[in-house]
């Protein structure tokens, strides 16, 4: 099943949430004018805002396949696009020699076919299907060397791939192109030039309410304005790593887990482990600073009610 | 060769103008000077700009020789008085008008004043009363000498050596992989290929990792109490800068500023101009704990990705305790593949750590190193090159 790409902002914001995303209507701009232009989308935030969920659930919504490449230090071309099939190709080798008819042209061209063609993520992504060309999901870009964004960079301004035993291989349709950073460093200018650039915020405690009563429906609905409170307020406190949208969802799920309809200082000293990451932000808000923030957060809510 | 006499004499300005460029530290040979007089034949001298661009695209080549060669232009053709006065003399010795100097480049200001002392820029905060009594320091007793000692003269032959500065790469494996000599890993696609070309074997081809230099971020202290230092360091970060890839430079004091961008521009003067301009704490006090807090939070992640050398050049002393340090040391120390102190209090025979700040810090740093003259910033460099094994398990020693 696919689906037609959105026509104006209203219908991307809506696709998004009939796929459970709870978006920004700035995001939803950018992607609709992504889609719109062809261009790809580059997309940097924090770890946990619900990057990479954009690329799965537009895969999704709009029925095309998803061709996921996850970056990493040192990835290359035979990991990133294709490689032969070497294990293959030596035995074909020796099949023609055992035959004895070795004609060393005819082997070449057979041997570098594409039978012997191993597709990686970014060749895949080239072939369109009958529902559409699919949607690419360069994944944490950043974790990636300057070789590889370089490589990228004429991928991504052509759309074709150049194997020297075959020729040019060129996508009939550009694929859809979602690309996420941690900015563990910074991407290079002339990648992002060619992208549209959006930067994922932390939702606000509206939107985080919305998102955690979508994902997990089973949550009370009490604890849930209690926890998403609490963890808006954490997000002011001076911490190392503060908690993304994944780890309000894991904290929501494993209060639920422990039979929890109200926060109480024991659930999030025991608990806060899903939240805070590093040990010296556990150190830092458990004990007083969390019951601290609970009786702010619980004042605040009986004001509101 | 020149009948008409006007026409000699713009060819002997030329050679002086070139002779400028060239103390001001552009490589221009003699063979420019007669292409330049050769383009200024063709263009004629008619109107300003028809001349600056033919001696531009004669004496520049690169685009970080722009500014200078602006500058000296401006200087040298604005007046045609300082090309009579030059006539009578041997040397061009050129008399700048005082506020000219504020907006000039050192370098050309420098070059312009040789034997001229009292044209100096004013502006030059650390530089040392010019000791008249002092002839002439060979390269050697320049390599020893303390940078808090030396003189204006001393402190630009400095500057000069340390522009020349090279740290030799030190690499690292990467997962990328080479063509190699050595027969351990089989590449099977080169394999492949030699297969199809050899009549009747299949000759091994190899392959084995490449190397890369890592990424290196440099901390630099610039509070009151390293100001006689801190010059000199913006100069070797600039030098390291413009060295290789992947480097990003922040200065402290009270608080901390990335100067990255700014020491990317190739002219030293520009660069140092700019970082400048960008600090706004020169010369203060030091809170070494709460700055380090700052550059843990917000740029630790972004630029000590990929297994970066980290260079901390502080005196350790510090205004507020060692309040908050420890912790600060501890992250940063584990965030990068090595931590390099550069101490110029080290130079003192029987330095003891006893500032509560050093006594901090210590534990953390995979290296202590003195810097304090040419000469350890030289020995710097052997230690950056040193092989990986040592940096394996970096709180050991």
């Amino acid at each position: 099943m696919s689906s037609a790409l959105p026509a104006n902002i209203d219908e991307t914001l809506s696709l998004l949430n009939d796929s459970d995303y709870i978006a920004d209507r700035s995001l939803a701009t950018t992607l609709f004018l992504s889609l719109k232009m062809g261009k790809p989308l580059f997309l940097e935030g924090e770890a946990g805002v619900g990057k990479t969920e954009i690329a799965k659930v537009l895969s999704s919504a709009l029925g095309r396949r998803l061709v996921r490449l996850q970056c990493y230090e040192g990835l290359d071309v035979a990991s990133a696009v294709y490689e032969w099939n070497y294990s293959r190709q030596m035995i074909e080798i020796r099949l023609s020699e055992a035959s004895g008819s070795v004609d060393k042209e005819n082997l070449s061209d057979n041997v570098f076919s594409k039978d012997f063609l191993i597709e990686r993520p970014l060749l895949q992504a080239l072939r369109s299907d009958e529902t559409g060309p699919p949607v690419l999901l360069i994944d944490e870009l950043d974790r990636t060397d300057e070789p590889f964004e370089a490589f990228l960079l004429e991928v991504l301004s052509d759309f074709q791939i150049t194997i020297p035993e075959i020729g040019t291989v060129k996508a009939e349709e550009p694929p859809i192109v979602i690309i996420t950073s941690n900015r563990t460093r910074e991407i290079h200018d002339a990648l992002k030039r060619r992208c549209l650039y959006h930067w994922v915020d932390y939702p606000s405690a509206e939107r985080e309410l919305e998102i955690v009563s979508t994902k997990l429906p089973g949550v009370d609905k009490e604890l849930s304005a209690q926890l998403v409170a609490f963890v808006q307020k954490l997000r002011d406190e001076d911490l190392f790593k503060l908690p993304g949208v994944a780890e309000t969802l894991d904290w929501a799920d494993a209060l639920t887990q422990l039979d929890k309809v109200a926060l109480d200082s024991e659930a999030i000293d025991n608990t806060l482990g899903t939240l805070l990451k590093y040990q010296d932000d556990i150190a830092k808000i458990r004990g007083s600073e969390a019951a601290q923030i609970l009786e702010q957060v619980k004042a605040e809510l009986a004001e509101a009610s | 060769m020149y009948s008409d006499p006007v026409e000699g004499r713009i060819a002997e300005n030329i050679m002086y103008f070139a002779r400028l460029l060239r103390s001001a530290g552009l490589p221009v040979g003699p063979g420019k000077v007669l292409d330049a007089i050769k383009a200024v034949q063709l263009v004629g001298i008619s109107s300003q700009e028809d001349l600056y661009w033919a001696l531009f695209s004669q004496f520049v080549n690169r685009n970080e020789q722009r500014e200078l060669f602006d500058q000296a232009f401006h200087i040298f053709w604005r007046n045609p008085q300082i090309m009579e006065r030059m006539m009578g003399a041997i040397l061009p010795t050129v008399r700048i008008e005082q506020d000219d100097l504020q907006e000039m480049s050192r370098r050309l200001s420098e070059a312009m004043s040789t034997g001229d002392e009292h044209s100096r820029p004013q502006q030059d905060s650390d530089q040392v009363e010019f000791d008249a009594s002092f002839t002439f320091s060979d390269s050697e007793v320049l390599q020893e000498k303390d940078f808090e000692e030396m003189s204006s003269e001393e402190i630009a032959r400095a500057k000069k050596a340390i522009e020349k500065l090279r740290l030799p790469i030190m690499n690292v494996a990467t997962r990328r992989f080479q063509r190699s000599e050595t027969k351990k890993q089989v590449d099977m696609r080169a394999t492949l290929r030699a297969a199809l070309r050899s009549p009747d074997s299949i000759p091994l081809k190899y392959k084995k990792p490449k190397l890369r230099h890592p990424p290196i971020v440099m901390l630099c202290d610039i509070s009151g109490s390293m100001s006689q230092y801190s010059r000199m360091f913006l100069h070797f970060m600039h030098a390291i800068t413009n060295d290789r890839d992947r480097v990003h430079s922040f200065v402290f004091g009270t608080r901390l500023t990335n100067i990255s961008r700014h020491l990317k521009h190739r002219d030293v003067d520009l660069a140092l101009d700019k970082s400048s301009a960008a600090v706004e704490d020169w010369s203060g006090g030091t809170r070494i704990g709460s700055c380090l807090k700052q550059f843990n939070n917000f740029w630790s992640r972004r630029v000590l990705a990929q297994g970066a050398v980290c260079l901390l050049i502080t005196d350790g002393l510090d205004r507020e305790e060692a309040d908050g340090l420890e912790k600060e040391m501890e992250r940063l120390s584990k965030s990068t593949r090595r931590l390099i102190w550069l101490n110029p209090l080290l130079r003192y025979e029987g330095f003891e750590p006893k500032a509560k700040g050093i006594k901090t810090m210590l534990p953390y740093v995979d290296d202590f190193k003195s810097v304090h003259n040419l000469k350890s910033l030289v020995e710097l460099s052997e230690v950056l090159s040193q092989p990986a094994q040592d940096f394996l398990y970096p709180l050991s020693a």
